[in-house]
């Protein structure tokens, strides 16, 4: 359609057009740049909010005290949209690196804690008397039972958590950035280079693509030692 | 294992974050700019909807989350079907809807901007966007679970696609819909806010955050938050009543 000039390159650029311009964009190392240094905050800002999400929501799942404290004062603070936390943290943090992975830390937070707390949650009361049966301490308790069996609802949380903040890095960079993937989209917006936009939504499609491959790969690879319970 | 028994526990920790807060605005070391007291906060808010133009804001991003989740969710449910009954549409048309699941949504801010512009139509098809994809994945995984043999009962009865819409793909998939469709005003309203911040400034919640920000008056961007969060709860309580509501409906 576009190729045979029904629609202007503005609006709907023929892919050899856009192919064209990721491949331009990649030699120059633009292209490269921009994805490294999205990557790079979403790492870092998964990272903060896995181990904190997993803390967490390890917490509130053991202790039914712990959850009654702060369980219900968590899930009201995560009915707010999340970007609705940018112009509050522009205000507070500015709009350096801090915002990014503030922002992308909160992102994973909430639903890492939401499937860890219900999966430490869920282990089957037989396997806990099993622990209690052997005089487990709690530490053991915690390592050699509780973690085990919920492997697959803390799978589901990170995996929950690392798509969106992804989602979030992007909005992020588009919102206030001056690098990133995000930063490269509404420049080329700016320019009008709709070639431009539709090289990086093709780079995203790939990155989360991978993204979502890997997790199942290690996923099915930790599941090998899950603990069945009849 | 007390917990249960202490009905006020859950009250205990905010209750304890607005002693902080309010004794941090109020002793000092922090300054009103950069915190102010939760009073200032309320009085933001009752001022805004008394006099102010909050309520004004308010059903703006209403209506922009209503209608762009009613276009959406219509469409992804839609969708949902056709890639769920029709065998070609699912195998043609489904890895590619897969595959547009994996960029991130707000990559397509730039580009709808672009075509329909950074007004009324570009945020109401960002947030339709936003709210088609859970409908349409929700309703397509139902519907592709639906028992063989209700499926088989409408051809031998030689149902028109319209009836085995109707009669057997709705009600049978309807647990799934309704989580698409809860899935999908959820993501309604983050897009709002969204489109709101990202697109051109028009009354809505959004756009006041964002004044707020920049003339620099927390107490507009708290308050703000605070409506975000008290609409996004309504949205799921709502969403969570409807689900039980039908379903009852359709069991009974």
């Amino acid at each position: 359609m576009a190729r045979r000039g029904w629609l202007p390159d503005q609006i709907l650029p023929a892919p050899g057009v856009v192919l064209a311009t990721l491949r331009e964009f990649t030699a120059s190392g633009e292209l490269g740049d921009a994805t490294l240094i999205s990557l790079q905050r979403v790492a870092e800002g998964f990272l903060v909010g896995a181990g904190g999400g997993l803390l967490f929501g390890g917490a509130i799942g053991l202790s039914s005290r712990l959850n009654s404290l702060f369980g219900p004062t968590f899930l009201a603070l995560a009915q707010v949209p999340l970007l609705a936390w940018m112009p509050l943290m522009i205000l507070l943090v500015g709009i350096d690196e801090a915002l990014k992975v503030i922002l992308i830390g909160i992102a994973t937070f909430i639903p890492v804690v939401l499937n860890v707390a219900q999966g430490v949650r869920d282990v089957p009361v037989a396997l806990r008397e099993v622990g209690r049966v052997l005089l487990f301490d709690p530490w053991s308790m915690v390592t050699q039972i509780v973690l085990p069996a919920a492997v697959p609802s803390i799978f589901t949380g990170l995996r929950e958590g690392l798509a969106n903040a992804w989602q979030t890095v992007i909005a992020v960079e588009l919102f206030a950035s001056s690098e990133g993937l995000g930063y490269m989209m509404s420049w080329g917006r700016q320019l009008f280079q709709l070639d431009l936009v539709l090289a990086v939504v093709a780079v995203l499609a790939v990155i989360g693509l991978s993204m979502n491959l890997g997790l199942t790969r290690l996923e099915g690879r930790l599941g090998r030692w899950q603990v069945r319970v009849p | 294992m007390t917990g249960g028994a202490l009905p006020w526990r859950p009250l205990l920790v905010p209750l304890a974050g607005l002693a902080v807060w309010e004794a941090m605005s109020h002793i000092g070391g922090v300054s009103n700019q950069i915190l102010p007291p939760p009073e200032a906060v309320a009085h933001r808010l009752w001022d805004g909807f008394t006099t102010g133009g909050l309520s004004v804001d308010l059903a703006a991003s209403l209506m922009r989350a209503g209608f762009g989740f009613a276009l959406g969710a219509t469409s992804g449910v839609a969708f949902g079907l056709m890639l769920g009954l029709s065998r070609w549409a699912g195998r043609l048309l489904g890895p590619l809807f897969l595959g547009y699941r994996q960029v991130a949504l707000f990559a397509w801010v730039p580009l709808l901007s672009m075509w329909f512009g950074g007004g009324e139509t570009g945020k109401i098809a960002f947030i339709a966007l936003a709210a088609m994809a859970p409908a349409a994945v929700n309703t397509w995984r139902g519907t592709r679970a639906l028992s063989r043999d209700y499926v088989e009962l409408g051809a031998v009865l030689m149902f028109q696609p319209l009836d085995t819409i109707r009669l057997i793909a709705l009600p049978g998939a309807l647990p799934a819909i309704l989580t698409g469709l809860r899935g999908a005003l959820i993501a309604a309203w983050l897009a709002t806010v969204g489109a709101e911040l990202f697109l051109d400034v028009a009354p809505g919640l959004g756009g006041r955050m964002n004044e707020g920000r920049e003339t620099f008056q927390l107490d507009l961007v708290l308050g703000s938050i605070l409506l975000l969060g008290v609409v996004g709860l309504a949205f799921g309580r709502l969403a969570v009543f409807a689900e039980t509501l039908l379903l009852r409906k359709r069991t009974a």
